[in-house]
């Protein structure tokens, strides 16, 4: 479903991704680990159109979208949960879940669509008058990943989804990553949270400083001796 | 009853200034740049309101439609021939090029037409009527009317429409906003037009309430929105309108207690007292609601 192939990514003068390829199978949640700072981040910037590779290319569905515009790619049907949220925060949370679909057209859709974002997050029914800025970190999270799935996405690209959250929250959150996965939606994950990560995920990549230095099921890489060493706490 | 008198005309100046004050106002919001040709768009808006009413015979609203459509129109150019390469560029650069803009138009002006002033044609018969034994000025009420219609058509476009939340979202958080599929670069345009569109309608209502305008007629108003805008709190859409208001009717009360020479410093002195008293501006509590 989506091809990476050998993409360079600079901020500037610093390159952040070096040769980077992976793959992403149509169905699979495929989670992608890495130290602070290693480029998980910069990688879903590229893919959802923030930011240009400037080597590489990469494929969706068949066709190239390195160096369109963000607004075509989710067009496409990829979705971005980014990092921290990024909720608008001086609007309700029925203005930030209308706002994912703003591409949409079919008026009927986007209602079904919204009721079902909040069959998956009764809380955020329960607010959806409130100002996302005043929701907690958990509630923003929930929020995030319901305005991306407004979206209709195929794929979706989740930025440290349990960043800051409490055990209890996080693992809400990818009970709920695994039922959207169930309903079709394909998942690529990043996360530090590696134990949890690899639990739900059927393949996994380990990044470190730009490259890809490991991948496989994520059965094998929670068995590996590096990954539990560096990030599995040493279990 | 005099007072009354004065409080409407207060109003009727400051909703002219609301109405500059939005512009500048949601272009900061959305860009953070203070747009200082902004005054000027007013000028051009009340002298393609003077041709339509003066010489080409146009009603007053098809005349106020106009003005309003082609300042829109001419803040679009603006924003991409001047400001749209320097969104990544430093605040001074886009500051310079802002003043370089407004210099640029008022000079054109004059190179065309010269700096002569140009008397509006009045449109209405009454000057003022009788209410309770107070003399309204016709032209207050009048100002006041087209003032509050825009200000209400602007908060259902800001808060109901498609393009409004888009402008919301935009001026929040630009990257996350083209993560919805948004297109910030006509988001911004749409702000451009939108905002600029309003300093046009503020200037043919002024060319109306004040009947001479000229082509640096721009500057002092447009400084003045501006200062409307830093205290209602830059960036917030009630807070521009509530400064300009503010800002009117101080205005006029310093005039009315005969301090007529003090006029136009009042505003400055607003402005250093609400920078050093409440740099946020009496609505910018934690920047609330942007744009
Ligand atoms: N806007 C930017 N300008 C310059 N350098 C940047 C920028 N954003 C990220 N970088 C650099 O690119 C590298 C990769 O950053 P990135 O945010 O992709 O890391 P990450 O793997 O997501 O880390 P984390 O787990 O902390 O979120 C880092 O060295 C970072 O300093
Ligand atoms: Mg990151």
């Amino acid at each position: 479903m989506l091809k990476v192939n050998d993409i360079d990514v600079y901020y500037g003068n610093i390159q952040a991704l070096k040769g980077l390829s992976l793959e992403v199978n149509e169905g699979e949640i495929v989670t992608l680990i890495g130290a602070n700072g290693a480029g998980k981040s910069t990688l879903l910037k590229t893919l959802s159109g923030l930011l240009k590779p400037k080597r590489g290319s990469i494929e969706y569905l068949g066709s190239a979208i390195d160096g369109k515009a963000a607004q075509s790619i989710v067009k496409a049907g990829i979705s971005h949960v980014p990092e921290g949220r990024r909720v608008f925060a001086n609007m309700t949370v029925e203005e930030n879940l209308e706002l994912g679909a703003y591409l949409r057209k079919d008026r009927e859709g986007i209602k079904k669509d919204m009721e079902h974002v909040y069959e998956l997050f009764p809380r955020l029914f329960e607010r959806h008058k409130q100002l996302s800025g005043t929701l907690s970190g958990g509630e923003q999270q929930m929020l995030a990943m319901g305005r991306a799935l407004m979206a209709k996405p195929k794929l979706i690209l989740m930025d440290e989804p349990s960043m800051g959250l409490a055990p209890l929250m996080v693992k809400n959150i990818f009970n709920i990553i695994e039922m959207v996965n169930k309903e079709g939606v394909t998942v690529l994950l990043v996360e530090q949270n590696a134990n949890m990560a690899l639990s739900v995920a059927h393949r996994a990549y380990v990044l470190e400083t730009g490259k890809i230095v490991l991948s496989g099921s994520a059965k094998e890489l929670q068995e590996s001796d590096e990954v539990k060493a560096a990030y599995l706490g040493g279990l | 009853m005099e007072w009354i008198q004065q409080l409407v005309n207060g109003i009727s100046l400051g909703s002219i200034y609301a109405l500059i004050a939005l512009g500048y106002t949601m272009v900061y919001g959305i860009i953070k740049l203070i747009n200082f040709a902004h005054g000027d768009v007013f000028m051009l808006g009340a002298f393609i309101g003077f041709f339509a009413i003066a010489r080409w015979d146009m009603h007053f609203i098809p005349a106020l439609l106009m003005a309003m459509i082609l300042c829109a129109v001419i803040g679009v150019i603006i924003e991409r021939v001047a400001y749209k390469r320097l969104r990544n560029a430093t605040r001074i650069a886009a500051l310079i090029t802002a003043i370089g803009v407004s210099l640029l138009i008022e000079y054109t002006v004059i190179f065309f037409r010269g700096a002569a002033p140009e008397a509006y044609p009045t449109i209405f018969e009454n000057p003022s009527f009788n209410v309770f034994g107070v003399q309204i000025d016709t032209r207050s009420i009048f100002i006041l009317t087209v003032s509050i219609v825009l200000m209400m058509l602007l908060q259902f476009i800001v808060h109901r429409t498609k393009i409004g939340k888009a402008m919301r979202a935009v001026s929040h958080d630009a990257d996350a906003a083209r993560l919805m599929g948004i297109n910030v670069d006509n988001t911004i345009s749409a702000t451009f037009a939108i905002g600029s569109a309003l300093a046009g309608a503020a200037g043919v209502i002024f060319g109306i309430y004040y009947t001479r305008i000229d082509p640096l007629m721009g500057v002092l108003p447009g400084l003045k929105a501006f200062v409307a805008a830093v205290l209602g709190g830059i960036g917030i859409i009630p807070g521009a309108m509530a400064g300009g208001l503010v800002l009117g009717v101080v205005e006029t009360v310093v005039s009315a207690l005969g301090f007529s020479l003090w006029r136009d410093a009042a505003a400055f002195v607003i402005l250093i007292l609400i920078l050093i008293l409440r740099p946020a501006g009496i609505f910018g509590k934690n920047a609330r609601e942007k744009v």
